[in-house]
């Protein structure tokens, strides 16, 4: 199963955001995406979910084109985790990774026993099961995303889309949601997200695709994050260094520069 | 309510537990008992709601003018279900037959009718403030049953001529919002033209109010307004029953869908929710519930607006539970606040004024329950 965007452009009625998008991303593959405020990073998630029509192209998933899928077929292949926020509702925690199930219910029916188990076992792979009978408007931000991560792995989707996922975080929340979506992805999930941290994609992502008003590059990390391109993307100055971790690993960062 | 609060405390201290083992063995613990507990929980209150209803049902003919004692009412019903022959007065047949239980059943549907669409608004507008009217239908309503009493038709014309205008306003509110937001389909597009209906048509019914002839029809127009169910007679019954059950069977079926859409637009459909056709469908049944409504008991406000909150207090936000206890407790509130209607003094208080005496209180007291979510 692959997601395989072709030749796609993208954008609104009278505004193409993006063209000549082609990329592909293999199961098990973690893609990080890369870019500045206003490039089309969110233009290219809501084409690949199926929330506007693209303009030029295609996306395929496993070869079949996904234009004409309807909500719950798309639903059932991939999951998406947008920024967390709060609904106007106090529904609990366990409720809110339920709703993952809808995809697979009849039209009229809500979750079963079994619905249950599969939206508890989610909560699980990702340790927070503590949190199921809590009410999630009550929960910090960090064990929001970590629900709405649940939620997604709730539709037994084979691609995870994750739209900013450390936004409002803070660094240890950042950290451990990073390394959980990292976990995620080699138990064979195909993972796409959206950071505004270099070092993010350096700590997690093997791969980076870097949107930028030259148009999208995408390659192995080391290659696509380089002094000169987080200059031309972002135009600031940075240097970037190798470290290595407590096991001897080399891990690279990105570091800003002054001047 | 108690065991699950213990449930919480005790996983809230054993998360906080160091002892990893054991704090993974109480948790498998939680996790096997948590949701059948909830399930039994909410089962038994919309057991208990519906026992209430039952209940405020008979004893309504309890009370009032020509109240009926319980025993005879029970002797009845079984004479007429088992077809013996009356063994009661013409009068006492008349009163039930043709004035009370037709009463009765009208208030149940009306107060029903107005929490479920309420309930089903505040989610598809994801709004806890929104009530039934939001779209236009009870301005609409309204504005048909003025001009109705204008022209002197009867009262099943009145009934009918109110409900194909409500029908009228939420389709120009439809219609007006998609040519302005074409594409995108915007709920705040929707809603800011509602607002613009209602106050369309509501100037129209000044309007109507303004030509009208002070001695007679104002004041019988400004009577049928503010609500009340004092001409309700068998013949009305059919035009609210329904459009009633037809409005309601579709809410209730896909309601567990109505959950995702208070997360908004992108999110229910990422979940896998048609979000135009679901809100397409709530919108088309609550347009029929508010409009027949309306068109049979007059603008009867805050029913729509508090009994969904109420219900969540009960019950919790899931409609799965939310909306079958709303339209338990809608049914019961406005039996109880017909009931007092004609029951507090000999003249008839009109039923608008009391569900906003008794719901405008009510209402602050459940912003002050909730006050941590509301700031």
């Amino acid at each position: 199963m692959i997601l395989e965007v072709k030749d796609a452009s993208l954008g609104y009625a009278k505004r193409t955001v993006l063209s000549n998008i082609s990329f592909e991303v293999e199961a098990g593959e973690l893609l990080c995406l890369l870019g500045p405020n206003g490039v089309g990073k969110t233009t290219l998630f809501k084409s690949i979910l199926g929330f506007i029509a693209l303009k030029g192209g295609e996306i395929t998933l496993g070869g079949q084109n996904i234009q004409h899928w309807s909500k719950p077929h798309l639903a059932r292949a991939i999951g998406y985790v947008p920024q967390a926020h709060t609904p106007p509702f106090p529904y609990t925690v366990l409720d809110v990774v339920l709703m993952g199930r809808i995809a697979h219910l009849g039209p009229f029916s809500s979750p079963s026993r079994n619905d249950v188990k599969i939206a508890e076992g989610s909560l699980d792979r990702l340790g927070v099961s503590f949190l199921k009978d809590r009410t999630y408007t009550e929960i910090s931000g960090g064990e929001r995303q970590m629900v709405l991560i649940a939620r997604a792995l709730t539709q037994t989707p084979r691609i995870l889309i994750l739209d900013e996922p450390t936004s409002n975080l803070d660094y240890g929340n950042q950290v451990r949601v990073l390394l959980q979506i990292k976990k995620l992805s080699e138990e064979g999930i195909a993972v796409v997200m959206t950071s505004h941290f270099p070092n993010h994609a350096f700590l997690c992502s093997p791969k980076v695709a870097l949107l930028n008003r030259n148009g999208f590059e995408i390659g192995m990390t080391d290659d696509i994050i380089t002094e000169r391109n987080m200059k031309e993307t972002y135009g600031i100055n940075v240097r970037i260094t190798k470290l290595s971790d407590n096991h001897g690993a080399e891990i690279k960062n990105c570091v800003a520069l002054r001047n | 309510m108690k065991i699950s609060n213990m449930l919480k405390r005790n996983q809230q201290m054993q998360s906080s537990n160091a002892v990893k083992d054991k704090f993974r063995q109480s948790d498998t613990v939680a996790v096997n008992d948590g949701p059948k507990i909830k399930v039994r929980k909410n089962g038994l209150v919309l057991a208990i709601l519906s026992v209430l209803l039952i209940v405020i049902f008979l004893w309504s003919f309890t009370v009032g003018r020509y109240a009926v004692p319980l025993p005879q009412l029970l002797t009845v019903f079984f004479s007429k279900l088992s077809g013996q022959s009356a063994a009661w007065s013409d009068a006492l047949e008349t009163v039930l037959f043709n004035i009370r239980i037709p009463r009765i059943i009208v208030a149940l549907i009306i107060g029903a009718v107005l929490a479920a669409s309420g309930a089903a608004f505040q989610g598809i507008f994801r709004n806890p403030m929104v009530s039934p009217d939001i779209l236009g239908a009870s301005a609409g309503a309204g504005f048909g049953a003025s001009l109705a009493i204008l022209y002197s038709l009867d009262s099943l014309t009145i009934q009918l001529v109110a409900f194909v205008f409500g029908i009228i306003a939420v389709l120009m509110t439809y219609l007006v919002s998609g040519l302005i937001s074409r594409r995108n389909n915007s709920v705040l597009v929707l809603v800011l033209t509602g607002m613009v209906v209602t106050s369309l048509f509501s100037a129209f019914i000044s309007l109507i109010k303004f030509t009208a002839d002070p001695n007679n029809k104002l004041p019988e127009i400004t009577f049928w307004l503010m609500g009340g169910l004092s001409s309700i007679k068998p013949k009305n019954i059919p035009l609210i029953l329904v459009p009633s059950i037809i409005g309601i069977i579709p809410m209730l079926l896909f309601r567990y869908k109505l959950n995702a859409l208070s997360f908004g637009e992108e999110e229910a459909q990422s979940l896998g929710i048609d979000t135009k056709k679901i809100r397409f469908i709530y919108i088309i049944c609550a347009t029929l519930l508010t409009s027949s409504a309306v068109a049979t008991g007059g603008m009867i406000g805050w029913v729509g607006l508090i009994i969904p909150h109420l219900a969540r207090i009960l019950v919790g936000p899931n409609y799965k539970f939310m909306l079958p206890a709303s339209i338990l407790l809608g049914g019961s509130y406005l039996l109880l606040i017909d009931d007092l209607s004609r029951t507090i003094f000999t003249l008839e208080i009109p039923l608008s004024i009391l569900t906003a005496i008794i719901g405008a209180p009510f209402f602050i007291y459940l912003l002050y329950r909730s006050r941590s979510a509301w700031t």
